[in-house]
């Protein structure tokens, strides 16, 4: 291989992926690091990369503090009640107090917010009279097509250095002392080069998982996944592999989405006031909640009286109903737009909600002549995708803020937001427990762990780190080991993409995500799994990773797509092992174990914790305590 | 799906090789012009589509359920701070929409901190980010705590 082999050392604080989370790290690294070496090492082109890469027409996590609109703890009692229970509120608190600065310096920096204009009266800011334009009470709408490019900008000014093009496949440990983070390692996509990174703390910005499980698109369409086809779980495949205990793996997420281009319908229900029916114009959904309520208590839905509690639906139980009365044969859902859309203002935001963040949505009725104007669209239910920062909470267990979880020892070890591996820290899709926080909350964990692992450099833990050579030249041979296998495969045969000796990325793909849907609670069994068939999926898990050392390329593009799918597979068995362990069906809707289909929260009001051992592969689970902050009454 | 290019007006610039976040905007070696490799990883992001200066990339709706006949063409006009979209159904119909991308000239907003002052040891050991609590603008000037709240983490089932 004639690949050059390019080593940056002496890093502070190295990013591992810039989308909002890392974008928010660089920024705030160099705040509090002013002779500190802060590099950001991203798959794609921090321009335009991650989740907000096409555009974002909604802030979705914005309290209004100033205007007198939400406190923190409103937010963590809201994220609470949508995950039925199961979330980090220290963490969430921390993260809610925060994202209010980081949406003031977007609006500084250039963000166009919408302003309300029925709410002039309300006091001057620094940027002009009134609050921002809500969407819904923690939404606050923008024109956001350029989101991405501009928080990029903070990072890029701030940052020593950008390595756009980098798939970070591995992260480095310290070879002087037992689980502490070194580095990351990784291959240019374009160049080929091999890239070490040495650096005394990691933030782990990267992305969360689309196309594990089958998606409802095929074909050439296989890309139109409602989350981006680029995230492909390297938010847990780097931290799982490095041995950091992860949180909520079973959390994954069913979106309900406008069929066929997973158009967004949070501005459609808030903003516009649009509503769902079935195919024959009947309200469906309240008449599957009272059996509803029977499996997961009134706790969590409370039939009588959830008008006069306020407390909102869990978008679980929503989804509940919705595949309910698919199933019963009353389908297709339809979103009742023809009302709203008579509003010119209104239309054009529908419309432009797509413009600014889903495009092919609009593309798609484009195709087939439907103008909501006149048709209600159809909607669907999405497969599931598995994720920290949208409104479910995978990722790592990470510690808390010192005066908000200091007493209490699961949740503290002093770094905030560092994994339970030191100097390892997470920001967005990476960090568990944390859902809600969408992209301002995303940059705003980025921004918690870089000022913490600036700390933990100055508290002097990072010193006398060591990275062997053998570990690089390990690393190197294992990453470029896909091109070795496909040169030397490729003359068994005459030609194509079929071989006895390796199995090419995509089809690998393909097997994974048919895996991971027949087995794991996949659109096609409707969400269901069992323990019988969650065991045959671990088994399948395993020996689909031997086959994936035999995972050819044909070139460097496919290199970054085994990398890819290795990652996915490793975030796969994360999910189907934490599915087994917490035995009842916490999230109807989101997924069913149908050998437990009750919530219980007797045994399971609690977190789930699983631990890689990074030498057998075996995984421990654990059960962690739940400590709630607030009542559930409204203030 | 995808994106598709015009073989006319491509000059391989490789401006959407640069951008495409998917990493399929490629240069094909026999033409000197962009393609998309791997259609079926592309997200309809219109990243490329915007980023050609000469209008060369395109999209046409994904062929397992959209059919021929329509498009949504884009300009982004940096300078002018906005972007223009053109929507043509199926069967001719058009809509046309207009959005600001940025209020600022681009580049002049954000602050190197290596030219601000030092943050105070006081704020470093503190819970508070850059330029807080000013940048969270309460009028009271303070961050959020347990004890301001009046909370307390308290473990078990809380409902």
């Amino acid at each position: 291989m004639s690949y050059k082999t390019i080593i940056e050392d002496n890093i502070d604080i190295l990013v591992v992926g810039a989308g909002l989370g890392g974008t928010g790290a660089a920024y705030e690294a160099r705040h509090w690091g002013r002779d500190k070496k802060v590099i950001i090492a991203e798959k794609a082109n921090i321009d335009r990369s991650g989740a907000v890469a096409q555009g974002l027409y909604a802030i979705n996590c914005y309290m209004g503090t100033r205007w007198g609109e939400n406190n923190p703890e409103d937010h963590v009692r809201y994220a609470r009640m949508d995950l039925m229970g199961m979330v980090r509120e220290d963490l969430a608190f921390d993260m809610a107090r925060h994202v209010d600065s980081a949406v003031h310096k977007f609006e500084e920096w250039g963000l166009p917010l919408m302003k309300d204009p029925k709410r002039a009266e309300l006091p001057e800011g620094d940027l002009g009279k009134g609050a921002y334009m809500r969407e819904g009470r923690w939404q606050i709408m923008i024109h956001g097509e350029s989101y991405k490019p501009i928080v990029a900008e903070a990072a890029k000014v701030n940052a020593d250095k950008t390595f756009n093009r980098i798939m970070v496949t591995h992260l480095l440990m310290d070879d002087a002392q037992d689980n502490r983070v070194a580095g990351a390692v990784g291959f240019n996509v374009r160049t080929g080069n091999y890239h070490v990174f040495k650096s005394k703390t990691v933030v782990v910005g990267a992305g969360g998982a689309s196309n594990i499980f089958k998606p409802r698109s095929v074909g050439e369409g296989a890309g139109r996944v409602w989350y981006a086809p680029w995230s492909s779980g390297s938010a847990y495949g780097l931290l799982i592999e490095a041995g950091a205990k992860m949180t909520q793996m079973e959390n994954r997420i069913v979106l309900a989405r406008f069929k066929d281009g997973y158009g967004p319908v949070g501005a459609y229900f808030l903003h516009l006031k649009t509503y769902t029916q079935n195919a024959y114009g009947d309200e469906y959904e309240s008449k599957w909640f009272p059996e509803l309520a029977e499996r997961v208590g009134k706790a969590y839905l409370d039939t009588e009286n959830q008008h006069f509690s306020h407390k909102p639906i869990p978008t679980c139980l929503r989804n509940h109903a919705f595949i309910s009365e698919v199933a019963a044969g009353r389908g297709p859902i339809h979103m009742v737009t023809v009302e709203a859309f008579q509003d010119p203002h209104l239309e054009e935001v529908g419309w432009e909600n797509f413009l600014g963040m889903t495009v092919g949505q609009a593309v798609l009725w484009a195709a087939t002549d439907i103008d909501p104007k006149y048709i209600n669209p159809e909607l669907t239910t999405s497969e599931p995708y598995v994720m920290g920062s949208h409104a479910t909470g995978c990722g790592a267990w990470c510690s808390g803020p010192e005066d908000i979880s200091g007493k209490i020892p699961e949740y503290f070890w002093g770094y905030n937001r560092m994994t339970t591996v030191d100097g390892l820290f997470g920001a967005g899709d990476s960090v568990g427990g944390t859902p809600h926080a969408f992209s301002s909350g995303s940059f705003t964990e980025g921004r918690l762990s870089a000022k913490a692992a600036c700390k933990y450099i100055d508290d002097g833990k990072a010193e006398g780190i060591n990275v062997s050579q053998k570990q690089i030249d390990d690393r190197k041979e294992q990453i470029f080991k896909p091109l070795e296998t496909y040169t030397v495969g490729r003359n068994e045969i005459v030609g194509g993409t079929v071989s006895p000796s390796y199995i090419l990325p995509f089809p690998g793909l393909q097997r994974l995500q048919k895996l991971m849907d027949e087995y794991a609670g996949g659109v096609t069994v409707q969400y269901m799994t069992n323990d019988k068939l969650l065991n045959m999926g671990l088994h399948k898990l395993k020996i689909l990773e031997e086959d994936l050392e035999k995972v050819g390329a044909e070139d460097i593009h496919q290199l970054l797509r085994a990398w890819e799918l290795k990652h996915r597979h490793r975030t796969s068995e994360c999910v189907v092992h934490h599915t087994l362990f917490r035995e009842e069906t916490r999230w109807p809707g989101y997924y069913y174990r149908g050998d437990k289909m009750k919530l219980d929260d007797e045994n399971w009001h609690v977190l789930t914790t699983s631990q890689r051992d990074r030498s057998t592969g075996e995984y421990k689970m654990e059960k962690q305590p739940l400590y709630h902050l607030v009542g559930d009454a409204e203030k | 799906m995808p994106t598709f290019v015009y073989m006319t007006r491509c000059d391989g610039c490789g401006h959407c090789v640069d951008i495409c976040p998917s990493d399929i905007m490629h240069i094909d070696k026999k033409y000197r012009r962009a393609l998309n490799i791997e259609p079926n990883m592309c997200w309809e992001c219109y990243s490329c589509v915007k980023a050609c200066p000469h209008q060369a990339i395109d999209v046409r709706g994904y062929a397992d359920f959209a059919p021929l006949g329509h498009s949504v063409r884009v300009i982004r006009d940096e300078e002018k701070g906005t972007i223009a979209w053109k929507i043509k159904f199926r069967d001719g119909r058009e809509k046309n929409f207009l959005s600001p991308i940025t209020t600022k000239p681009w580049g002049s907003t954000i602050p190197d901190f290596r030219n601000e002052a030092e943050p105070t040891a006081e704020a470093r050991n503190s819970e508070l980010l850059a330029f807080e609590p000013e940048s969270i603008r309460l009028d009271d000037g303070g961050l959020h705590t347990l004890e301001s709240n009046n909370l307390e983490l308290i473990e078990g089932v809380y409902y």
